[in-house]
């Protein structure tokens, strides 16, 4: 393919890493010019991110609309531009490559969408839409094969394959999910980004789902970077958790320190938020106040201070980076302690 | 990449493959159903069926040459001998009527099909790239836009002279933009959509994109408008044969039988009753199949 | 709160009615044209004491929205019509009414917030006006008076500043502020119930923590009666304390929130509080209910959960079980739960 050979990597990329993404920044502005267009304020959406996954690990990227949790996925496929920042995949700087070798690297990184409706062609036959990435890098040169190799994929992921030449029209949210995870794993990706894979779908499809997901992920080892915009989802599904709020990752770290102990006063009224389905527990809410900020203007400082419970002059005055609390486990909050803050 | 056929055991017992799904209305059954359902479809499409067999069978049908003009037989009103009676020549207005309808509809068909294709090219271009190239199409477009239809195919038609061709040309370059206009803006609309970037995720190249995903589902609006430019364009054709930039005298076009027979009202208002009969009847039809294959393509369709 | 004496003031003198507030018999609902028409509700029976809060949870394609339809007589029809049963508000039969009383009915004595506070508003009137329009409908007022009282209903949602917030388009309002002005509109005219079909759905977890907590304002200063629609257990549990269950357009059952988390008797119940994610669960792989919801009209005859159920026994292919009394706080459509045995 006549990837990474060339490319000099100012990253240090250890064995372990599939995705090494760092400082990876990006503002959308849209430019004026030749008659008329118009210049519009422009809005800084991811800020800063550095972050790694593992080979075989799925790392969950958790925020609230407009956190720029879907922008960062994006800028990891190029399906985005990033304005600032690296980001190797397997060793190779996909900033770096042309329009012609991405295209090529598409065939080791995958999407998953959120919109089961949407994300299918309507005109398009279930085999085409899986077949497609099939044929773009020449896995398959007849017909019969390729039917063949459909059928496989469509019966790994729970699907029948005398539904083949159906249209998506006629599935369900979770058959339609199923499709897109077929056409994403067919070309036998290592990383595949899944954008709220599951949340726009019935609780009992949910579970399908995300255990379909898992499995396919036990057999073929390739790792994910799982969307979400919640925690409970992600609770089963991840290793490691970052959570975003207005472009920027207040928090990331293994799974279980997340949920047990987390450090950031954001993780911890998300946490708290989640209505629990067990009304012996009716626990004591944390209710932020107001809303997300616009991202067009966002606050000094720490950018959660207009609705942290423990923010203090210096929140204002003074952006607090991410260090580690402990190992691996790193939070951007001046108060950031190893064990919940009293609230 | 080989597949063990044990890795479908890999998946949990209970993960069932799922065997229901809605069923298929059926492509045949559905357009059978639209086409039959409602009598104004089984109506525009018989018309329009008709029309086209006229336009073929001409020579065969018309019981008169269309040219052959007698001095004996002038301003006839309609009988046995002449359904629709004569014109001033003393031509029979039927086998006129039946020789025009071949210019009409070839005008008719020919320059919207035309115009959507090019139209089509230029919409999707602008829409799908957007940005500068988008700024310069667009302003071509409008300017082409701010001339009324007519009055630029008279400009054209006046400086190229009235040939067949050019007369198709004319009506093409007057309907392009309104093409364009549909097109570019029905691109914007799909490109949102999240199968575009499932394509470019999946690693297809742009114009593949275009061509399988975004024409597709922009084909809809682009139809429909092309039966209802159809009508415009037969309607416009007998403009120009109005004002004697179209179809030359003597040959026969809806057009010029109409201005024909305007100027001579008082002696025999039956080739101007006939033809506009003949082009309300085309142009309805037409406009009510738009509306049939606009729900004939749509894919949310399920009746 | 010191709003709460001058809402409730508004409101016209109690009239006592014995019994429950609504209660909902038999009720059918079919789409389609007769002959081939699709039942997409069936049966369904439940009732609803004055000050209650009741939560109606099932997945899509359950019904749970047609029913709550239903009773605001907001059936599309066609295609749509109710086919059985008779919804008894306050004792009168809503569906006997002519159609020309239900406005009357809509709004001052049975509001709805929708799930989409986005285009449940109009882009072009000011929030005032639109609160405003709401209590002009149904109670005689002054200018001044109606204004002062879209103050105070605005303050009572928690909007900020609402003396200057009057004049604002809902464009200016983000999704969660939005929602508060829906609440705001639907409770305007101190409806006795009030339907709240997936109301936190389209909202972030933070923004959807204060609604609820909103939601358990409204009916601690109002004392509404609450129906609410959700696929969500977790939003159920928090503000219901009675929960029906439906599935695939059918009630399946129908009790107390604690008993259904403690003890649920029917099989889909024990599958959707088995298959949803929590946040203190450490087991990693989540529980799943084989197959999927069955299309509308495609099952004949038996329980509507039979291909899907683990328990079944022969008489659930051949009889569909009705809703049968387990306890005097719970009811289940299951025959197994009741007692029978294969």
């Amino acid at each position: 393919m006549g990837l990474g050979g060339g490319d000099v990597m100012n990253i240090a990329v250890t064995g372990d890493d599939l995705v090494v993404v760092r400082d990876v920044g990006k503002t959308f502005s849209e430019a004026g010019g030749l008659v008329f267009g118009r210049a519009q304020p422009s809005v800084r959406a991811v800020d800063g991110a550095s972050f790694e996954v593992k080979r075989g690990e799925t790392l969950a990227l958790v925020g609230e609309s407009g956190c720029g949790k879907s922008t960062l996925g994006r800028l990891l496929l190029r399906l985005i531009d990033a304005s600032e920042g690296e980001i190797a995949i397997d060793g190779v700087d996909i900033l770096r490559l042309s329009s012609n070798d991405m295209r090529q690297m598409r065939a080791r990184v995958q999407m998953i969408f959120q919109d089961p409706y949407g994300s299918l062609s309507p005109r398009r036959s279930v085999a085409k839409i899986i077949a497609e990435p099939l044929e773009i890098f020449g896995l398959v040169q007849s017909r019969k094969q390729r039917r063949d190799r459909v059928a496989e994929l469509m019966i790994q992921v729970g699907l029948s394959p005398t539904f083949m030449d159906r249209y998506p029209r006629q599935f369900s949210g979770g058959q339609r999910q199923r499709i897109g995870i077929a056409r994403a794993i067919a070309v036998d990706p290592q990383f595949i980004v899944a954008d709220e894979p599951v949340s726009a779908l019935d609780v009992s499809v949910q579970a399908q789902i995300v255990n379909l997901m898992q499995d396919l992920q036990k057999s073929r080892g390739f790792s994910y970077l799982f969307i979400a915009h919640d925690l409970s989802v992600v609770r089963h599904i991840a290793d490691r958790v970052a959570v975003m709020y207005l472009g920027r990752i207040v928090e990331i770290g293994p799974k279980r320190r997340i949920y047990d102990f987390p450090s950031h006063p954001y993780t911890q009224a998300l946490l708290s938020a989640v209505p629990e389905p067990d009304p012996e527990t009716r626990k004591s809410r944390i209710i932020l106040k107001g809303d997300v900020p616009s991202p067009a203007n966002d606050p000094t400082g720490c950018s959660f201070h207009t609705r942290c419970p423990i923010a203090q002059p210096i929140c204002r005055a003074e952006r607090p980076p991410l260090l580690e609390t402990a190992s691996g486990h790193l939070a951007a909050c001046h108060f950031a302690k190893p064990h919940p803050i009293p609230l | 990449m080989t597949i063990l056929p044990g890795s479908v055991g890999t998946l949990s017992a209970s993960d069932d493959i799922e065997h229901a799904i809605a069923p298929e209305p059926g492509r045949t059954a559905l357009l059978k159903d639209m086409l039959f359902g409602q009598a104004s479809t089984i109506f525009a499409f018989s018309v329009v069926v008709i029309f086209l067999l006229v336009a073929i069978l001409a020579p065969w049908l018309a019981p008169y040459d269309p040219l052959a003009q007698s001095i004996l037989s002038i301003n006839k009103q309609p009988s046995w001998a002449h359904w629709l009676g004569t014109d001033q020549f003393g031509r029979d207005v039927l086998s006129r009527m039946i020789h025009g309808s071949r210019n009409s509809l070839l005008f008719g068909l020919i320059s919207p099909a035309l115009a959507a294709f090019f139209g089509t090219i230029l919409g999707v271009t602008a829409g799908y790239f957007g940005g500068v190239i988008d700024r310069v199409i667009s302003r071509v477009v409008d300017l082409l836009l701010a001339f009324p239809e007519l009055l630029l195919a008279i400009m054209i038609a006046a400086v190229l002279g009235g040939a067949f061709w050019n007369i198709i040309a004319v009506i093409t370059v007057a309907f392009v933009p309104g093409f364009a206009r549909v097109a570019r803006a029905s691109t914007l609309a799909v490109k949102q959509e999240p199968y575009i970037e499932a394509a470019v995720a999946v690693g297809l190249r742009t114009p593949t994109i275009i061509i399988r995903h975004v024409i597709p589902n922009i084909a809809a609006p682009i139809l429909v408008l092309m039966t209802l430019w159809v009508a415009s364009a037969i309607r416009l054709e007998a403009s120009l044969s109005f004002l004697g930039i179209g179809t030359r005298a003597p040959n026969p076009s809806w057009g010029n039988i109409i201005r024909d027979g305007l100027n001579n009202l008082f002696g025999s208002p039956w080739p101007i009753i006939a033809a506009g009969f003949a082009i309300t009847c085309v142009v309805l039809s037409f406009n009510l199949m738009g509306d049939a294959v606009r729900d004939v393509l749509d894919p949310e369709t399920t009746r | 709160m010191t709003i709460a004496p001058s809402l409730s003031r508004q409101q016209p003198a109690a009239s006592v009615h014995p019994g429950p507030l609504l209660k909902v018999e038999d009720l059918s609902i079919e789409f389609g044209p007769k002959g081939t028409a699709v039942r997409v509700v069936e049966g369904v029976s439940f009732t609803i004491d004055t000050g209650a809060a009741v939560g109606i949870v099932g997945e899509s394609g359950s019904g749970k929205s047609m029913t709550s339809l239903a009773v605001m007589g907001l059936i599309p029809s066609p295609p749509g019509r109710i086919a059985t049963g008779r919804i008894l508000f306050e004792g009168v039969d809503l569906l006997g009414l002519p159609r020309s009383r239900m406005p009357e009915i809509r709004g001052r004595d049975i509001a709805m917030i929708f799930q989409e506070p986005m285009s449940s508003l109009n882009p072009v009137m000011t929030i005032g006006d639109q609160i405003g329009e709401a209590i002009k409908l149904h109670q005689k007022m002054g200018r001044e008076e109606r204004r002062q009282r879209v103050v105070e209903l605005l303050k009572l949602v928690g909007i900020p500043d609402p003396e200057r917030r009057l004049g604002a388009y809902p464009h200016q309002f983000s999704g969660g502020m939005r929602q508060r002005v829906m609440i705001a509109m639907a409770v305007a005219c101190n409806p006795k119930l009030l339907i709240a079909d997936e109301p936190t759905t389209a909202l972030d977890v933070t923004i959807q923590a204060q609604v609820l907590e909103l939601m358990h304002k409204i009916r601690r200063t109002l004392n509404t009666t609450i129906l609410l629609i959700s696929h969500d257990l977790g939003v159920i549990a928090d503000i219901c304390e009675r929960v029906i269950v439906m599935y695939a357009g059918k009630v399946v059952e129908d009790a107390d929130v604690k008993t259904i988390f403690r003890s649920p008797k029917h099989p889909y119940t024990r599958g959707l509080l088995q298959s949803i994610p929590r946040l203190k669960d450490e087991n990693t792989r989540l529980y799943q209910i084989p197959g999927m919801v069955p299309l509308p009209g495609t099952i004949k005859q038996g329980c509507p959960f039979f291909p899907r159920c683990p328990d079944r026994i022969d008489k659930c292919a051949r009889e569909t079980p009705p809703l049968l009394e387990i306890t005097p706080q719970q009811k289940a459509a299951c025959w197994v739960s009741a007692g029978a045995t294969s």
